[in-house]
């Protein structure tokens, strides 16, 4: 089986300072991988290298995702190809209703696919089913992107995108943050319900507490800017109790 | 960051050389001799056939002029204008006058080229319309003359006037009288004075008394000759309890040289009456190095002069090397309204100072303004505005709300707002942001699949949707491609 994502040796630098130094990571479709790690460990950096965020330079290493080199690119494009990063702070989108946002979206992903565009009957119906799935009421849909949106909505807003867009590769970013107990239950029913033998999803959190509304099958510690541990979900627990400290001393 | 020295670079590229609208139309033409003098004046009215009081309302006025100064109080900065270097009047060689298929061909392609439907004339000979399509009546303006006005018959069953206003000063005389240089007097400033000596056409709309206009009523406008100035002069006039819709676009080929455009509009209403005027203002901005492009110096002013009259401006500026523009209302009536609904987009090395004046003269009169600058490039877009109540206007209210948004980091948005209030009743808001488009909201968009130009397009579009709404709906579908091809290639 090909890999859906490799990650080989990669080096990313940030104005002159390595934030990455040499990761590697391999996912495989239907798998879940959690990333794991205290603050500037380099967790957030390996989600946006990832996606094709400018400002970061990658020096050395590469990453193939279903074999093709991503790094070469557009972000659209990797898009489009089924990567989606679900953000820790979703932005707001004045003045754009999240409606017409979604179908400006899914249109553009389908044509650089060659797939017909969606006409907005056909849409409508599409996005009306997904957002009750999710407990999403019609209304918060008509609103522009994200604004005024609570904290729990805004993730329930990026759950919904990844409904719709049907990645084969989801990166969640933090999910948990900004999140009471019942809006992460809500956002974590979401997830598991997307998952599936074709798509693979990468956690990348601070706590544990995350994993056991999704639970990884995988659960790697990054520790200044490379993965020094990797396990099982038990990982995670035992992570819950000792912390981060040992790595810290070890990636040193 | 190296994201925005990839912003920075792509500004320095800059291409606004994207200018769709930049082609020539090859027809011979008729033009007077270069420069400005009586003769000059004299020789456009003759050619118009005008009656002597118009000719000596036009040679008052550039004798006027003779003694004025340009004016410099405005943020822009163009090197000096020479009067005497251009030509005041051109007109296709071929005039139709008996009907639309006496245009020279090579007219209509053009108008064709641009999208404008003069060919409606044929719908109305017997083609059926798909039901519930808004018609559109246009009247075009190819460089000092008017070429064509559709629709002329149902209009004239409604009552409506609309016709080119060297006819109109023919035709109907007295109305053109009664309301010339009424609002925008001849001695107002020095582009507006300029007009008033060598205006060659225009539009001119009289709505009678209770008739709301049967459709939007169009002007547009193309400069096409070569040294050319183009000082078109509307007039529009609604008398009691009447309401129109008015759409005017403008465009131009692309040139070397700088042209200039120098208009004056005025609109009247009575009782009870509505204007509502938008436009869509493409005139060739430029190159990327800056060269060439129009200098548009407007004079646009509105006089609510009945009770419960209103006046709407919508513009949608994205053309044009300078625009100077400032399109106002004068509160006269009681209980009037005036709203001022603009988008003015700069790029490259485009400047524009544009903004509008809410005199408040009545009682109880009240006025909006929403302003959305977008300045990309290395761009600079002032918002100047002024919103005064007389001693008289006791309870005038104003809301002004001016939003700029910057793309880059070479470019400039100004607010320039004066404000006076003469009696303590006047109830005055203003509200001004200013903001950057954020690689983050972009990466956010472009992670979901939209390319960085559709990415820019929609959060603009989002930026100015308020203004937006304001436009008759098939110009803001227009007017929404149009800032995207504004944009593109503005960021990285």
């Amino acid at each position: 089986m090909t890999a859906l994502l490799e990650v080989k040796g990669l080096k990313v630098q940030v104005e002159d300072n390595e934030i990455l130094h040499g990761l590697d990571l391999n996912v495989n479709p239907g798998e879940i991988h959690a990333i794991m790690g205290p603050n500037g460990s380099g967790k957030s950096t390996l989600s946006h290298v990832i996606a094709g965020k400018p400002g970061y330079d990658v020096t050395a290493g590469e990453i193939l995702f279903k074999g093709e080199d991503l790094l070469e690119m557009d972000p659209d494009e990797r898009a489009a190809k089924g990567v989606f990063l679900a953000f820790q702070y979703p932005v707001e989108i004045p003045g754009v209703t999240t409606m017409n946002f979604l179908h400006t979206a899914l249109n553009a992903q389908r044509k650089a696919r060659g797939e017909t565009e969606l006409m907005a009957p056909e849409f409508l119906k599409k996005v009306r089913e997904i957002a009750k799935s999710l407990n999403v009421p019609i209304d918060m849909l008509k609103r522009g992107v994200n604004v005024g949106f609570s904290g729990g909505e805004k993730k329930r807003n990026e759950v919904l995108q990844m409904a719709l867009f049907q990645p084969s590769l989801c990166i969640l970013d933090e999910m948990d943050s900004g999140l009471d107990i019942d809006a992460l239950r809500v956002a974590a029913d979401g997830v598991n319900a997307l998952r599936s033998k074709d798509r693979a999803m990468v956690v990348i959190t601070h706590y544990q507490r995350l994993l056991n509304y999704i639970v990884p099958d995988f659960v790697h510690v990054m520790s200044k800017g490379r993965v020094v541990k990797s396990g099982g979900k038990e990982l995670a627990l035992e992570l819950e109790k000792s912390g981060y400290a040992q790595f810290e001393d070890k990636a040193a | 960051m190296p994201a925005v020295q990839e912003t920075v670079d792509r500004v320095r590229q800059i291409d606004v050389d994207q200018y769709r609208y930049g082609f020539e139309t090859i027809i011979e033409s008729e033009k007077a001799p270069k420069g400005l003098s009586e003769d000059t004046v004299r020789f456009i009215s003759a050619k118009k056939n005008e009656p002597a009081w118009m000719l000596e309302w036009r040679l008052e006025a550039f004798r006027r002029w003779l003694t004025m100064e340009e004016p410099t109080w405005a943020r822009v900065d163009y090197p000096k204008i020479d009067y005497q270097d251009l030509y005041y009047y051109s007109a296709p060689k071929k005039k139709a006058l008996a009907s639309l298929d006496e245009v020279d061909p090579e007219i209509l392609k053009t108008y064709e080229k641009l999208g404008i439907p003069l060919r409606e004339q044929e719908m109305l000979a017997g083609v059926v319309r798909p039901e519930g399509e808004r018609r559109v009546a246009v009247d075009a303006v190819f460089d000092s003359v008017s070429v064509a006005t559709t629709f002329q018959a149902e209009l004239k069953a409604a009552g409506v006037i609309f016709m080119p206003i060297s006819e109109a000063i023919r035709e109907h005389p007295d109305l053109v009288k009664k309301y010339l240089g009424t609002v925008v007097p001849t001695s107002d400033n020095y582009f507006a004075t300029l007009n008033s000596a060598v205006f060659s056409d225009g539009s001119f709309v009289y709505v009678p008394p209770g008739v709301k206009c049967p459709m939007e009523l169009s002007t547009y406008f193309r400069i096409n000759e070569r040294n050319t100035g183009q000082f078109e002069r509307t007039l529009i006039i609604a008398d009691k309890g009447a309401y129109v819709s008015y759409l005017e676009g403008c465009t131009a080929p692309q040139r070397d040289e700088n042209q200039l455009h120098a208009a004056v509009v005025e609109l009247v209403t009575h009782d009870d009456a509505e204007i509502k005027y938008s436009t869509v203002q493409n005139w060739y901005p430029g190159n990327s190095e800056g060269k060439g492009g129009i200098y548009n110096f407007v004079t646009k002013r509105g006089d609510c002069r009945g009770k419960n009259s209103k006046i709407s401006w919508t513009q949608v500026e994205t053309g044009s090397a300078i625009t100077w523009k400032y399109p106002s209302c004068i509160l006269r009536g009681d209980n009037s309204r005036g709203e001022f609904y603009s988008i003015a987009i700069s790029n490259g090395y485009q400047q524009v100072d544009s903004g509008t004046k809410m005199i408040h003269l009545g009682k109880n009169t009240t006025s909006r303004i929403i302003s959305k600058g977008i300045a990309a490039g290395v761009s600079q877009n002032t918002y100047r505005g002024l919103v005064t109540a007389h001693r008289k206007a006791t309870g005038a209210r104003n809301f002004t709300a001016c939003d700029s948004l910057l793309i880059g980091d070479k470019c400039g948005a100004h607010t320039v707002p004066y404000i006076e209030a003469k009696n303590s009743s006047a109830l005055f808001e203003h509200e001004a942001t200013t903001s950057k488009i954020s690689e983050d909201m972009l990466f956010y968009c472009v992670q979901r699949g939209l390319s960085q130009e559709e990415a820019v397009a929609l959060v603009v579009n989002g930026f100015v949707k308020d203004v937006l709404q304001q436009l008759p709906m098939e110009f803001a579908v227009e007017a929404q491609k149009l800032i995207s091809i504004s944009l593109e290639g503005s960021v990285g």
